[in-house]
């Protein structure tokens, strides 16, 4: 056990003196923290709208202006001609052309009904069915105003509904919907868990595949060798001040998370590093399985950033697991990125409690075990 | 010009005697594609469902069945009261409630105002937006079933879908993720090229030789740009096949496009190796310089226009993005160079000055 | 040179790789308090034969006991009875002179007290006192040879395994850390130590001289100088290398 600390100290010493491996470790993680979370958004604001409108009436002209107004879209073209539209379509300027057609206004207040036309670029996939979403919202309330105005009837508005209010006599549905969890729909709060895993996963990694190829390197590992450490001595040395920094880590990411974004933290925090703990363990055993498959600290890295790729994209932390194919959403329960970044989610942003995350939490646990074992297992002190 | 050939004799031999990396070379870019494109999705499909219905009757099932029946949801229990909703959700077992409020039925009888509360998980925010545009759709079409009202407008709106009928997200996806691969790619092209010529130090013995430096780039890119050509065409077709991407432009111009991306590329880490001596930091820059930002700003998976206006000013320096609107425009939109003439320039544009910063660099070397 | 059992007990040792003969069935013995160099060509298999005695590989045949016990079965027995210092030098180039033999020190279970007295006791034999806080790479190259030789004996091992110590080192160091050598010796430490200089053979108690994997020659240089009918172990070595040239190969004594 004394054995253990005295390299854990050595370890410490190396990490404190190389200036590369602490810029790597304080200064790194948060500045690709506050740049990702920027990136990072699905958010669908400012849709760059065209108008066609062959109505030309106060009609047409409110919807165009409700559109506007609304924050979602950003009208470009208020009167548009037909082929330039389609153009713009095509060019990319445009993801959303709305056409309103003549007799719009008389329609609607003859008949009570007109249609209008919105093409949408479809090529961002699950975008287009948003950007409808919201323009239909819109439609649906400039209807509800309409109908006073030009035919108005015993009906009320009701509040807070994209549907009008039943009346006197007719069946009618009030629908309120609530979004539970991150209710201002901000992304950031939704990618802040899942990139402070990735930069706490990168470091584990990334550190301990390179901190023992370097040694590989160097030829001090010969000498570790030739002393009567045991591997699994040697291997808990070397892993604990990581471990420990790893924590320390997330710490920061989460303060800065805090501050930056104000990103909410309804779970319980112990939970979370108790989780991050044994997460650690894991991140950390690859990194060392990686770094007895390889030669110089070069190889380390490089297959370190591969392996990280394919973990991280898997993940569900830049796109939701949900989403993946069924097959796929099965494979990536190997993946122990994708449990970490569950209960990251789950305690942080839902407010979880330990009952909510043991599912993942006992994965993370048998995780940690064949991993560690398996690290130990491979690395040799004595070629055979 | 046959000191030139050998050059490229000696490369075209050192990448089919390594069959080893040759073979990663051709298959990792597809096996990628295959990994990330079933991976990498937003569509929102087989929602879990729970419904809280404290006094099921006639109306209140209708609703349900309509619901379930609509395949976008999957029921998941049925409750009688709010309480253990908030675990659900926790544990992720729930991604949507419908709650009829008590008294819906007789309500809706009545006449009066049938209450229904609609929960959606919207940690995810686009997730939660959509599932909350399915479930309303579904009421609101058994609303227009009901009988009509007798004043009010209604406007209807009527959508297309374009270039994408069915929006599915792999469609936007797959075109970007072919530009990251082939990045990847590169980039461990590259990397080999590096570690070859410093580890047997034979990079000087080319630039003491009389080979003058312009020839030594292209010596040492056209062979790797034969070996992206292949990966190109490999992705393509897997993105046809595997995931039935459409591909309604032409194809020997998104196969030229390919290349010239690839040049790009190429470019970045010969002027990379160029600059460096010490293999870590070349490989350091050739990962930090092309896979991060590939994969974060180039509009793969983030979309730049919903980015903040700093970083999409950035993005233009990013050879992917630029790569990802050709492909995309290509496949799904089916628009030749007339639409895409300025990205396309802006790559050629790109290699133009890589690779004459690299002959630069060469010739600074000498001297 | 002690009596007492041998502290080296080496019969048939053979290594192979593939179908390449490292090491061929090298037979030697070594005794308590002998300086015994190791020598052979750069490529003569003696880091090999070194890295199984050292327990860093196992051997593919033969029989081998260092400090009486079996390298197959108690290699880390062995570990706790040596001291070994590697061709590439391997004291940490970023912690300082205590700092790294405290490492060795803790590493190799010794108490602090025992670590304090005897890291006092080194600084004060290789004169390195004001040193003692001063970071690895800040000293030059013989005496961080130095330095390593006396961390791999902070733990009082039987015997100390020295892999080229001396190459690339001046010839005033060369002298100093050979000087050392001696010291520990009379101390009672049996060193073994490894080297292409030919003429550091004249310094051995003993020698042995591979080629091509196997010994050529054992034993006292003033004997084999005799035995050969050479002046010098240069002249030696070129005899042996080249078996062509005339005198008997292969003729090494029991």
């Amino acid at each position: 056990m004394r054995r253990i600390l005295f390299l854990a100290r050595a370890e410490v010493l190396h990490i404190v003196r190389d200036r590369t491996t602490l810029a790597q470790v304080l200064v790194v993680p948060v500045v690709q923290l506050l740049v990702l979370v920027n990136a990072a958004t699905f958010v669908i604001r400012d849709t760059p709208t065209y108008v066609v409108d062959y109505d030309r009436t106060s009609a047409s002209r409110g919807l165009t202006n409700r559109l506007a107004a609304s924050g979602h879209f950003r009208v470009l073209e208020r009167s548009a001609s037909l082929t330039q539209a389609n153009d713009a379509l095509l060019e990319g300027t445009a993801t959303l052309v709305v056409t309103i057609p003549r007799d719009f206004e008389k329609s609607l207040t003859r008949e009570g009904r007109a249609p209008v036309q919105l093409v949408v670029n479809a090529e961002k996939g699950s975008a287009a069915g948003i950007v409808l979403n919201y323009a239909g919202q819109i439609l649906a309330r400039y209807s509800a105003e309409l109908g006073r105005e030009l035919r108005p009837s015993v009906f009320t508005i009701g509040a807070g509904t994209s549907e009008p209010a039943p009346g006197r006599g007719n069946p009618r549905i009030e629908v309120r919907t609530r979004g539970w969890y991150n209710a201002t729909l901000d992304y950031r709060h939704y990618m802040v868990p899942g990139i402070l895993v990735a930069l706490v996963t990168l470091i584990g990694t990334l550190l301990s595949a390179q901190n023992i190829a370097r040694e590989k390197e160097l030829g001090t590992l010969e000498q570790l060798n030739v002393t009567p450490l045991t591997r699994a001595q040697f291997i808990a040395a070397k892993l604990l001040p990581l471990w420990v920094l790893g924590l320390f880590d997330l710490g920061l990411g989460l303060l800065a998370g805090k501050l930056v974004f104000d990103v909410p933290m309804r779970g319980s925090l112990l939970l979370l590093f108790a989780a991050a703990a044994i997460y650690l363990l894991v991140a950390l055993a690859i990194g060392l399985l990686i770094s007895t498959g390889v030669d110089t600290q070069q190889q380390a890295m490089f297959v370190t950033f591969f392996v990280l790729n394919i973990y991280l994209l898997l993940s569900g932390l830049f796109t939701p697991i949900d989403s993946m194919s069924p097959w796929m959403q099965a494979v990536s329960q190997l993946n122990p990125v994708r449990h970490f970044v569950t209960i990251s989610r789950a305690v942080l942003i839902k407010g979880a409690g330990l009952a909510e995350v043991a599912q993942p939490l006992v994965i993370l646990c048998g995780f940690a075990v064949v991993s560690l074992t398996l690290a130990v297992q491979r690395y040799h002190k004595r070629t055979v | 010009m046959t000191a030139l050939w050998g050059l490229l004799r000696k490369e075209a031999l050192h990448i089919l005697r390594d069959r080893r990396t040759l073979a990663v070379l051709l298959l990792l870019p597809v096996l990628q594609v295959v990994i990330f494109g079933y991976a990498i999705r937003t569509d929102v499909e087989d929602v879990r469902l729970a419904i809280v219905d404290p006094a099921p009757d006639f109306a209140t099932l209708r609703l349900r069945g309509r619901l379930t029946a609509a395949h976008v949801f999957r029921l998941i229990t049925v409750l009688r009261e709010t309480e253990p909703l908030e675990r659900l959700f926790q544990t992720g077992a729930v991604q949507a409630a419908l709650v009829f409020e008590p008294g819906f039925a007789d309500d809706l009888g009545r006449g009066l105002p049938a209450r229904l509360l609609v929960i959606t998980d919207t940690t995810e925010p686009n997730t939660g937006v959509t599932i909350q545009g399915h479930v309303l759709s579904v009421v609101q079409s058994v609303m227009r079933e009901m009988p009509p009202r007798a004043g009010g407008v209604q406007i209807v709106p009527e959508a297309r879908l374009r270039f994408n009928p069915t929006a599915e997200s792999k469609n936007l996806f797959v075109p970007g993720l072919m530009a990251f691969v082939l990045t990847i790619i590169s980039c461990l092209m590259t990397a080999i090229t590096l570690t070859r010529e410093k580890e047997t130090g034979t990079m000087e013995a080319l630039l003491v030789s009389p080979l003058r430096p312009w020839q030594i780039i292209v010596g040492k890119v056209a062979p790797y740009l034969l070996v992206g050509f292949a990966s190109v065409i490999g992705v393509i077709v897997e993105a046809r096949l595997v995931f039935d991407v459409p591909l309604r432009g032409s194809v020997p111009l998104l196969l030229a496009e390919g290349v010239l991306f690839i040049l790009v590329s190429l470019a970045l880490g010969v002027l990379i190796s160029a600059r460096t001596d010490s293999q870590r930091v070349a490989m350091t820059a050739a990962l930090l310089g092309t896979m991060l930002p590939t994969m974060i700003l180039s509009g793969f998976i983030f979309p730049v226009e919903s980015m903040p206006r700093v970083l999409q000013y950035l993005s233009n320096v990013v050879p992917a993005k630029w790569f990802v609107i050709i492909a995309r425009g290509i496949m799904l939109k089916g628009v030749g160079l007339a639409y895409l003439w300025q990205e396309t320039l802006v790559l050629f544009g790109m290699a133009l000055v890589l690779l004459g910063a690299a002959a630069r660099s060469f010739h600074e070397r000498l001297e | 040179m002690t009596d007492g059992p041998p502290v080296i007990e080496v019969k048939d040792l053979t290594r192979t790789f593939g179908s390449f003969v490292a090491v061929d069935h090298i037979t030697f013995e070594v005794h308590p308090g002998e300086v015994f160099g190791f020598l052979g060509a750069n490529g003569a298999g003696k880091t090999t034969a070194i890295r199984m005695l050292t327990g860093l590989l196992v051997p593919s045949g033969g029989q081998a006991k260092v400090a009486g016990h079996d390298v197959y079965t108690q290699s880390e027995s062995v570990k706790r009875s040596i001291g070994y210092m590697s061709q590439r030098f391997s004291l940490y180039e970023d912690l300082t002179v205590r700092e790294n033999a405290q490492l060795y020190g803790g590493i190799y279970g010794l108490r602090d007290a025992e670590i304090r007295e005897r890291i006092g006791a080194m600084l004060s034999r290789l004169k390195l006192e004001a040193a003692a806080d001063t970071r690895v790479s800040a000293l030059p190259l013989g005496w961080r040879q130095k330095l390593a030789f006396s961390v791999a004996l902070l733990h009082r091992p039987t015997i100390v395994f020295l892999d080229e110590p001396t190459s690339g080192v001046d010839p005033v160091t060369r002298r100093q850390f050979w000087e050392l050598i001696y010291e520990t010796a009379r101390a009672g430490t049996t060193v073994l130590v490894t080297t292409h200089y030919m003429d550091e053979a004249e310094y051995c108690d003993r020698i042995s001289i591979m080629v091509a994997g196997r010994i050529e020659a054992l034993g006292a240089p003033s004997d084999l100088k005799e035995q050969f009918g050479v002046e010098s172990m240069d002249e030696l070595f070129v005899r042996l290398a080249r078996p062509a040239t005339g005198a008997p190969a292969g003729s090494a004594p029991p």
